[in-house]
């Protein structure tokens, strides 16, 4: 099968500013060319957009405003997780041979509709994530006595890793304490436990094992798990399991041919720090349960190693940019070249990503 | 509208069940998402078995189960000093206002 590596990248500061979905697109694709050598705007072969905004023909545009004439230009939707959703696809396409290279830009603003699934009357009025995060918090604090401590360490951890992320929307560092002091959004989450919606983009360029050669330092892409188990919430039977994302993990393990004790460097998606011990534990690093006192370790320890660029909570989380912003962040580790943010002799990464109430999840392991 | 949201709005709760293999389709749904075929429609079963809860100031929320199969996020009208994970509640109003609205009430006791 035709190998596909992570050739080039490119990101804008995630903000809160008021940018069209156009020059935020274009932004991040700038900054992609300005970053990566030999690449020519008629070698790319494949445009994906990445994103929830309600804009048309996205694709189109962006490769129309930067040069570009594809043969083939589509947006990819699917809420949180359109990002890996859409690198999968452009993968899937140089693997087919259709393509040899391909760019995916992400991109969304902080006014996105992606964060409210209107179709699912399963949530009743409580339509906004906050209401699932809750319950999904104590149904895990219930379970396992997971505290608001633990949690809190999350976002303490992942805060302090976005202060080396010069692409983060927050600059600011925050104790355990200064967690539990924030607002309480409902009994379970304060609004340190939350990601914040912003507008940004982030762009990566794929290439097939001949093209990719002639780039440096080539990340490769060597699994690949994907599952959607539903859409509604009402289907989730475990509160305390997200059942697609353990399903993802073991696809892409198996496609890989790696353990999880392989991982050097890994990025989860912490939309809600519930979130973060969630996918540890599901994706296999602890065991069912353990996955708080793993975090407090993590934190106690000050050890980046999960979600080094400071996760959802500390980076900010425009939807559609975040798949592809974990991707760079693994990318760059896997280079030796995240400054600050490096993990020591990373050679092997993990990306977790996912949607709604994590009904669909996407899991993605690199090598060096 | 849906079936389901034109009812809601008079107040009434009704579920489709599928027509032939009569699996319990939810959320609702004109057709089976186990056989394809058409579905019938009913008034639920409005006893039901509260799964977990939170609360945001002072309103309680939480899942609910139906007919064992029928997942939903409803206001609960329970004091939180007498609420717990597992107790039994039944429907006590539903409606729709740009959304759904589910309201919840212990079966026992009264409110």
């Amino acid at each position: 099968m035709n190998k596909v590596a992570v050739v080039g990248y490119g990101n804008t500061k995630f903000s809160n500013e008021d940018k069209s979905i156009e020059s935020l697109l274009t932004s991040a694709t700038k900054s992609l060319f300005d970053n990566t050598k030999n690449i020519e705007q008629d070698d790319i072969d494949v445009v994906l957009v990445s994103t929830n905004d309600n804009t048309k023909y996205l694709s189109a545009i962006l490769s129309e405003l930067t040069g570009i004439s594809p043969k083939i230009a589509h947006t990819v939707e699917n809420l949180c997780s359109s990002g890996t959703n859409s690198i999968v696809s452009a993968y899937s396409y140089i693997v087919s041979g259709l393509a040899d290279i391909a760019l995916v830009v992400g991109a969304d603003r902080y006014d996105c509709p992606g964060q409210i699934l209107k179709w699912d009357v399963s949530r009743g009025e409580f339509m906004h994530p906050v209401f699932w995060a809750s319950v999904f918090t104590k149904a895990h604090k219930r379970e396992f006595k997971t505290t608001q401590e633990d949690l809190a360490a999350v976002s303490a951890k992942n805060h302090t890793n976005a202060k080396f992320n010069p692409h983060a929307y927050s600059n600011k560092t925050y104790s355990i304490d200064d967690v539990l002091q924030s607002k309480f959004v409902t009994d379970d989450l304060h609004l340190l436990d939350c990601s914040r919606p912003c507008s940004g983009a982030s762009a990566v360029l794929l290439a097939s094992e001949n093209v990719a050669k002639k780039f440096e330092q080539p990340i490769w892409i060597k699994g690949i798990g994907q599952k959607t188990t539903s859409a509604s919430l009402a289907k989730n039977k475990d509160l305390t399991t997200m059942t697609s994302t353990k399903i993802a993990a073991k696809q892409a393990f198996d496609m890989a041919k790696i353990q999880v004790n392989d991982i050097d460097v890994t990025e989860l998606h912490d939309a809600f720090t519930i979130c973060e011990i969630m996918a540890l534990e599901d994706i296999g690093f602890v065991k069912k349960g353990d996955g708080a006192s793993y975090v407090r370790n993590l934190y106690d320890t000050q050890d980046n190693k999960i979600n080094p660029r400071g996760g959802l909570i500390g980076s900010g989380h425009p939807l559609g940019a975040t798949g592809v912003a974990q991707v760079i962040e693994i990318t760059q580790q896997l280079q030796n070249k995240a400054e600050k943010r490096q993990i020591k002799n990373a050679n092997v990464g993990l990306v977790h990503n996912m949607s709604a109430a994590a009904t669909s999840s996407t899991v993605l392991l690199f090598q060096s | 509208m849906t079936m389901f949201e034109n009812e809601l709005k008079k107040g009434n709760f009704v579920i489709s069940d599928c027509s032939s293999c009569k699996t319990i389709v939810w959320p609702p749904s004109d057709y089976c998402n186990n056989c394809l075929a058409h579905v019938t429609w009913r008034k639920i079963d409005p006893v039901g078995k509260l799964i977990e809860f939170s609360k945001k100031e002072e309103m309680i929320f939480g899942i609910v189960e139906l007919e064992g199969k029928i997942r939903l996020i409803g206001t609960l009208k329970i004091n939180s000093s007498d609420i717990s994970e597992g107790q039994c509640v039944k429907l006590h109003s539903c409606s729709y206002d740009n959304g759904p609205q589910f309201t919840f009430v212990p079966c026992n006791g009264s409110y």
